[in-house]
């Protein structure tokens, strides 16, 4: 039976539409075995139909829900589709969740199907079993280590796609036609926003969200079906699923798996991706590798690359504030693209990008100039998981590291009440399931969804965000309080991995700070400096002395009453396993000024040390404590200086 | 009862006046987990020094899949299928992992010096062959991140898991595995305990170890050999050795009066 691919109103057909159109051109691939292995999109939807039947054969319904669990995995991906195809609802999960998270999200989602991707992830399934009634289907895809599992509710990969060749045979027309009764409203997939307070939550996203906001996305980004990506986030995060699933369904572009977690870095630069989406600690991490592959290269390279270096950011400057660049800069600056940056591009795996994006938090404005200074198309995107990751983009010509560039055709944002900023469009998603309060709490009766970010509109026509719009608050003087801008200013330096500053109510600015055990740990090795654990770096006189430094560099930038004036180095990094932050890493605020309440009265009580105890949980779970006292620091001069 | 894959009988060894294994016989069955265990100097490792051929012994058989291996060389032994890790890493360290398991493919490879450099299409392709299974030890052992590293520079943990590889690439019928846990944290132990566990249900491989870990080799073994100053003093399942009262004297020392000969692990 032919299917009806003129109706591209869901993901399963555009599937369809790329299998008759594109059907020989390469749709996915995964590195395995150190080689690429390629399906083309007829295979992939072959293997899609081959799931959604075994799936059909098992007796999953449309409304079912399914989860996939593991590694960027093509199979992974296909099961979602599959999903789809019955009209079902995938509930992609962060794989490195703790068992207590996963719990709470196979329940509240009711997903009756897992599809995992090794025996790793199968167990961290049958050690929950006993908590999940809804589950009625675990499915894995890699069989190693499997023979000694028997279960009737437990079915590999192969298995279940045999299942479905032969439930094909009797029920021909069975996937067009189910496929057909999907409706561009009906929910296309479920991701859990890890929330900084409370539960997580799970938003659902439409078909129509996810198709307006790939076209959107192809038009903007100029996508065209020659394009490559690498398929590397995490999947449960609603970036990953915008852009290897929804943009490469409806553009035709081919994503890439890599290797292993551990590979990507020699994968990326092995594929060479038309385009990449990275966060922030991508690009601060590929910067710090330049860096220090420079300062071991004998004295010539390493004068050579600091002059062009020092070239391309002049030259950049100039182009960012749209001045023209004098021609004795321009021949510097082609000179430097034969010996440097053409060669540091290729290193990293950009040779071949047209634009590559970064988001999710902000990015140092040293880092965002270095990879724009060495021709690097690097944009800053913004969205979150309620607006299909698509609110606004910098276009080509307008790339900065202050705004979050602007809106995107079909999307209209406005300043709300206590400068929120709202969107309104096909890209804002349907509710949170089960949870109609929250839903009437984030999009009101005209249909405008509030972000919870505080921002305004340049005079460019530009977004800038400043902060999680609750989280802004006062001085006990009255002076608005941010608390994410000065952390980011703080974490614009490479020795601080994460800051959390406190001010609300009170009279001046204070921060607890993690440092960077990499940079700061290289920082001590290149002056002799032992240590033993990053307990015991975090708390040396010197890298007390080298992060005061940092925060008065940082202070510079800031308005005379939000500097920062006292400051503790913690003995150990903030963790989404200790739920001091989420899984995306943003810090839980309130939970941690609770969990730290004897410490914020130490910082503003005007004592020098304070007694620490952490609590630390594991990945399966067990807690232990670690006691500590830890020197509480004044930034001198922050208050002298006027 | 089946008949063994690997026949040990009455084998004796002797390092000058050191009797180092007196007359143990053992027999090994196709596809189990069989662990040696004993205080130091029971003479475990210079058992599994005699199968895989380094050392002979003075008397005694041993004989593999019935053909008598007593003396042969240890490139013969290996040539029928058995290989072995090293209490003490014995990797090359300067070489790549890569180079380090295409080398254990070594037994397998036809085509000699010669012959690689006038047949070239051949040894091509024979080459490819090796390297297609090579990946799959990569793959199996998780280990794509480290291919082109000196094997020199990895983490102690880490060389155990290649030195396995290498023991793998050669397709063996049988493992030796001497201390394959020893020096490694926690993480690494439960990760090479499940590489044991998975290497014995993928390819049916007979493994013979030998480890200190007491909780390790209770929970891994089909079977549990006793080794006693040279000396089989018990053999069963895990359960019947902990019970045996001649195994618990020697690693606890006497059941009454304590005081005298009592010996620890």
């Amino acid at each position: 039976m032919e299917a009806d691919v003129s109706d591209l109103s869901t993901l399963p057909r555009l599937l369809q539409k790329n299998a008759r159109d594109l059907g020989g051109r390469p749709a996915i691939r995964e590195k395995d075995r150190g080689i690429w292995q390629s399906w083309t999109w007829r295979e992939y939807l072959d293997e899609v139909r081959d799931l959604a039947l075994g799936l059909a054969a098992l007796g999953f319904r449309r409304g079912d829900r399914l989860s996939v669990i593991g590694d960027n995995r093509p199979r992974l991906y296909w099961a979602q589709m599959a999903a789809q195809a019955r009209g079902g609802v995938p509930v992609p999960v962060y794989q490195d969740s703790i068992a207590k998270e996963l719990a709470y999200v196979w329940n509240h989602a009711e997903v009756s199907v897992i599809v995992a991707e090794d025996q790793e992830q199968v167990d961290k399934v049958l050690a929950l079993r006993a908590e999940l009634p809804a589950l009625r289907l675990v499915i894995y895809d890699d069989p190693r280590g499997m023979g000694g599992y028997r279960h009737d509710w437990l079915k590999s990969y192969k298995e279940v796609q045999e299942m479905g060749r032969l439930y094909a045979a009797e029920h021909p027309g069975d996937f067009e036609a189910e496929v057909d009764k999907g409706r561009p409203g009906d929910v296309a997939i479920i991701c859990y926003t890890s929330g900084t307070t409370g539960n997580p939550k799970g938003a659902m996203i439409t078909h129509a969200n996810a198709i307006e906001t790939a076209m959107t996305f192809q038009r903007e980004a100029r996508l065209v079906a020659e394009d490559t990506s690498l398929a590397y986030l995490p999947m449960a995060w609603a970036g990953d699923s915008v852009y290897t699933l929804f943009a490469s369904l409806a553009v035709g572009f081919c994503a890439n798996c890599p290797e292993s977690p551990e590979t990507v870095q020699r994968d990326l630069r092995e594929l060479g991706p038309t385009t990449l989406l990275a966060p922030p600690r991508i690009w601060e991490n590929m910067l710090t590798a330049v860096q220090v592959r420079a300062a071991d290269a004998t004295p010539l390279k390493r004068r050579t690359f600091d002059y062009f270096r020092a070239v391309a950011e002049r030259a950049e400057i100039l182009r960012a504030d749209g001045k023209p660049v004098p021609p004795g800069l321009r021949v510097a600056t082609a000179l430097g693209e034969f010996f440097v940056y053409g060669p540091v591009r290729d290193q990293l795996g950009l040779r071949q990008t047209k634009w590559a994006l970064t988001g999710g938090a902000p990015l140092g404005p040293d880092t965002f100039r270095f990879f724009r200074s060495i021709g690097v198309n690097l944009k800053q995107v913004y969205g979150s998981t309620e607006t299909t990751g698509l609110v606004s983009l910098q276009p080509d010509t307008e790339a900065n590291p202050t705004t979050a560039g602007r809106p995107v055709p079909g999307v209209e944002v406005k300043i709300g009440e206590r400068g929120e900023v709202m969107v309104r469009g096909c890209a804002v998603f349907k509710g949170y399931l089960k949870n109609e309060e929250a839903t009437r709490e984030v999009i009101d009766p005209d249909g405008w969804f509030h972000t919870g970010d505080a921002g305004f509109i340049d005079p460019r026509g530009h977004l800038v965000i400043i902060d999680r719009a609750k989280d802004v608050g006062a001085l006990q003087d009255g002076t608005p309080f941010a608390p994410q801008f000065i952390e980011n200013k703080l974490k614009f330096s490479p020795f601080i991995r994460e800051a959390v500053a406190f001010g609300h109510e009170r009279p001046s600015v204070t921060a607890m700070i993690a440092i960077d055990l990499g940079t700061v740990g290289n920082w001590a090795e290149r002056r002799g400096l032992p240590y033993t654990s990053y307990m015991d770096l975090s708390q040396k006189p010197e890298v007390r002395d080298l992060i005061r430094e940092e925060i008065r560099k940082g202070n510079q930038t800031l308005p005379d009453a939000t500097k920062i004036r006292r400051f503790l180095l913690l003995t150990k990094d903030l963790e989404a396993d200790d739920a001091e932050m989420t899984r995306t890493r943003k810090v839980r605020r309130r939970y941690v000024a609770d969990k730290y309440a004897p410490v914020i009265d130490a910082l503003y009580g005007g004592r020098d040390e304070v007694e620490l105890t952490t609590a630390i949980t594991y990945e399966d779970g067990r807690q232990a404590s670690i006691q500590s006292r830890v020197r509480i620091e004044d930034v001198e001069g922050a208050s002298t200086r006027a | 009862m089946t008949t063994a894959q690997l026949l040990l009988s009455e084998v004796c060894k002797a390092f000058g006046g050191v009797q180092a294994v007196t007359r143990v016989g053992l027999d090994v069955r196709q596809g189990e987990i069989l662990s040696v265990i004993g205080p130091n100097g029971a003479g475990k490792t210079t058992l599994l020094n005699m199968i895989s051929g380094f050392y002979h012994p003075d008397t005694g058989r041993i004989a593999l899949e019935g053909e008598d291996i007593t003396r042969l060389k240890p490139s013969l032994v290996a040539a029928r299928g058995v290989a072995r890790t090293f209490q003490n890493i014995a990797l090359f360290r300067g070489m790549t992992v890569l180079d380090n398991l295409m080398l254990g493919r070594h037994v397998h490879m036809k085509a000699g010096v010669v012959a690689s450099f006038i047949y070239w299409k051949l040894a091509q392709k024979e080459e490819v062959a090796h390297r297609r299974r090579v990946e799959d030890i990569i793959d199996f052992l998780k280990i794509q991140d480290l291919r082109r590293r000196p094997t020199g520079s990895l983490a102690y943990g880490l060389q155990k898991r290649v030195e396995l590889g290498r023991a793998l690439a050669l397709d063996p019928k049988i493992l030796l595995l001497d201390e394959p846990m020893g020096g490694c944290n926690h993480e690494e132990k439960e990760d090479m305990a499940r590489f044991i566990l998975d290497v014995n249900q993928e390819w049916r491989t007979t493994i013979i170890l030998i480890e200190h870990d007491m909780g390790v080799v209770m929970d891994i073994s089909d079977r549990v050999a006793v080794l006693d100053m040279g000396q089989k003093i018990a053999d069963g399942t895990p359960d019947e050795v902990r019970a045996n009262p001649l195994v618990v004297k020697a690693y606890l020392g006497e059941a009454k009066g304590p005081a005298n000969g009592g010996r620890r692990v």
